[in-house]
């Protein structure tokens, strides 16, 4: 159908638009491997993970990011589940209004949030507390999430919901025991976009962690950067690690990746 | 927040999609079918669910909200109108911190940033990704195309902070910009590029620039990929070229991506933050402050929580108007403007029948 001449343009196209994707991650990558100090020999230095795991204290950082994600991808995912199978398979008074300003919470970025939060947080002593890290979070994703599950809801088969109430399953048991189940595809979605919001936040933290406990990956990375910017090697392991689980997670389930944020015009 | 354009889009979109009908039509129509009265069903609802148990399902959702998001934002907005410097007593300015936010030559250094790494981050990537789906798009069944796809997007996922450190290291005085430029012979164009006041801010720019271009060509390439490619042989036998496919077809085809690609980047350019923070802390000077940055230094490191207040609430205002006038341009597709698919693929049936 395409001409041998338009195919290796094309081709020649996709490969300069991967390199350029891929060469500053490369870089880190091999920087990251090559020798820390002066006068180590060649080769590739593994050694640097390890010390950017231990000095860097990227262990620990990793630790509470982990700590940050669990928690907020877990809390967040729950309640927008339920939300989203209130707002999408039952009828009550308010649930238009209240499901607009949830939508319009969206919108409204952390920069509005932290100021007002850290102060009134540090006036009830919450501030440089896993709390005040998560729960704002927690409400973000809620918001994107409740959102999303509702339209998923809203597609599920009433036919099938029918036939698990006649076969006596209540609405706590259909929404967990069938439709969950079956919403598997949107349910992944939801939770790696999730994740990856978590994982990647950088202005929440900043603000409310002020002690070096609660530092989570990336806010730890930035502050190691502020102190040692001769540590290049060291420096680019520890900016390696930061990104590797969300790399590792994407390269898995790319589709959702990037199914959620194309999916939404694909329809 | 990524994601939420997109959904807001989408959430257009829906309402537009004839087979989206709300959940209480549904049931009636449904019952219609059984052949059950509508009326009677519709009144009870979805069958089997008291109502009132609806709250119980959205309050932790709702609590969440209303504590970490709701209040907050009530509660910037009632800083915005006072002099505070984050510890001491607070003084009444009334809407003082929002005239400056236009008039101090700071705070407007700041948005006027912010316009020209929308070029940077929006235009830019966005002109880019059309231009080179639309010339890969009759690859579509290319072998490869998904590992591609996965390489090209990848930037997206990555932190910024990670991003802005490999930038950083590529932008450095003896960095591999630099090194390319000598060694292709231009070295008067060799300059520590983020210390150098002309260069920095489009330095930082030229990132989200890399981080773009990605979403917006695989944004458009799926929004091609659903183009009838009966359009493109109807219009070819009308005789036009590969320009008036572009704009009579291909263009007006992806306008809803069009619209989610404008709002995402232009939204990322409004919020930029790690990067600068990582990148350049503003400087050199202040040539590379941007919004975000300003309200995080105001309310934390300068003691002035009114003033970043009042720049906060800007910024969301502007982000509300951006997601629903670009929203408009994708939404108003269906009937309001002449449909090129709908006038070729008739040309297309009358010339059939001439034959």
């Amino acid at each position: 159908m395409i001409s041998r001449t338009e195919r290796l343009l094309n081709y020649a196209i996709l490969v300069l638009f991967a390199t350029v994707a891929l060469y500053p991650v490369l870089l880190i990558v091999s920087t990251a491997l090559s020798p820390d100090r002066i006068g180590d020999t060649g080769g590739l230095h593994f050694g640097n993970f390890a010390d950017a795991w231990d000095q860097g204290r990227f262990g620990s950082y990793m630790g509470t990011s982990v700590t940050v994600a669990v928690l907020v991808v877990g809390m967040a995912s729950l309640f927008s589940v339920m939300a989203g199978y209130a707002f999408g398979t039952m009828r009550f008074r308010g649930s238009e209004v209240v499901f607009y300003i949830i939508l319009l919470g969206i919108m409204v970025p952390a920069e509005a949030l932290v100021i007002a939060l850290y102060f009134d947080l540090r006036e009830v002593g919450l501030t440089n507390t896993l709390v005040a890290i998560v729960m704002p979070q927690v409400a973000q994703s809620v918001a994107f999430g409740t959102f999303w599950m509702r339209a998923y809801f809203r597609t599920s088969s009433r036919e099938v919901v029918e036939a698990a109430r006649l076969d006596g399953a209540g609405h706590w048991r259909t929404l967990w025991r069938v439709l969950v189940p079956m919403g598997r595809p949107a349910i992944t979605t939801m939770l790696v976009l999730m994740f990856m919001w978590t994982w990647n936040e950088f202005l929440i933290p900043l603000v409310m962690a002020t002690s070096e406990d609660l530092r989570t990956a990336p806010l730890g990375l930035a502050f190691f950067q502020g102190q040692y910017t001769s540590g290049t090697a060291l420096l680019a392991a520890g900016a390696t690690l930061v990104a590797l689980p969300v790399v590792v997670v994407y390269l898995f389930l790319q589709r959702h990746f990037i199914r959620g944020m194309v999916e939404g015009v694909a329809k | 927040m990524a994601g939420a354009t997109v959904e807001d889009h989408r959430k257009k979109e829906r309402v537009t999609l004839p087979q989206e009908i709300r959940s209480g039509e549904t049931t009636t129509r449904r019952a219609g079918r059984a052949g059950q009265a509508p009326a009677r069903r519709r009144r009870q609802g979805p069958p089997g669910e008291p109502r009132n148990l609806a709250y119980l399902y959205i309050l932790p959702a709702v609590v969440v909200f209303a504590l970490f998001i709701g209040m907050p934002l009530v509660r910037t907005a009632t800083f915005s109108l006072y002099e505070w410097n984050g510890l001491g007593a607070s003084t009444w300015v009334g809407l003082d911190n929002f005239q400056q936010v236009f008039t101090d030559p700071q705070l407007r250094g700041a948005l006027t940033h912010a316009l020209v790494l929308i070029i940077f981050y929006s235009a830019i990537p966005v002109t880019l990704g059309l231009l080179i789906a639309a010339t890969m798009m009759r690859a579509r069944r290319m072998r490869g195309l998904a590992v591609f796809r996965v390489l090209i997007f990848l930037p997206q996922v990555i932190p910024m902070v990670v991003v802005g450190i490999a930038w950083r290291q590529i932008y450095q005085p003896d960095g591999p910009l630099n090194d390319l430029l000598r060694a292709v012979g231009l070295d008067g164009f060799a300059r520590p590029w983020l210390g150098d006041y002309t260069w920095a801010l489009p330095s930082v720019g030229l990132v989200g620039t890399w981080v773009g271009t990605g979403l917006c060509f695989v944004l458009f390439l799926a929004g091609m990929a659903k183009i009838p490619r009966e359009l493109y042989e109807a219009a070819r036998l009308d005789g036009s070229g590969p320009l008036r496919e572009f704009f009579a077809i291909t263009l007006p085809a992806v306008r809803g991506e069009f619209a989610v690609a404008l709002t995402l980047t232009i939204i990322a350019a409004l919020k930029t933050f790690d990067l600068v923070y990582v990148m350049t802390s503003g400087g050199p000077g202040r040539e590379t402050t941007v919004p975000s940055f300003e309200v995080y230094q105001r309310a934390f490191q300068f003691g002035q929580v009114g003033s970043a207040a009042a720049l906060a609430l800007v910024l969301t205002a502007t982000i509300f108007v951006v997601t629903v006038l670009v929203n408009r341009i994708g939404a108003g597709d269906d009937d309001t403007t002449p449909n090129p698919r709908r006038r070729l693929s008739r040309r297309a049936a009358a010339r059939q029948e001439a034959r």
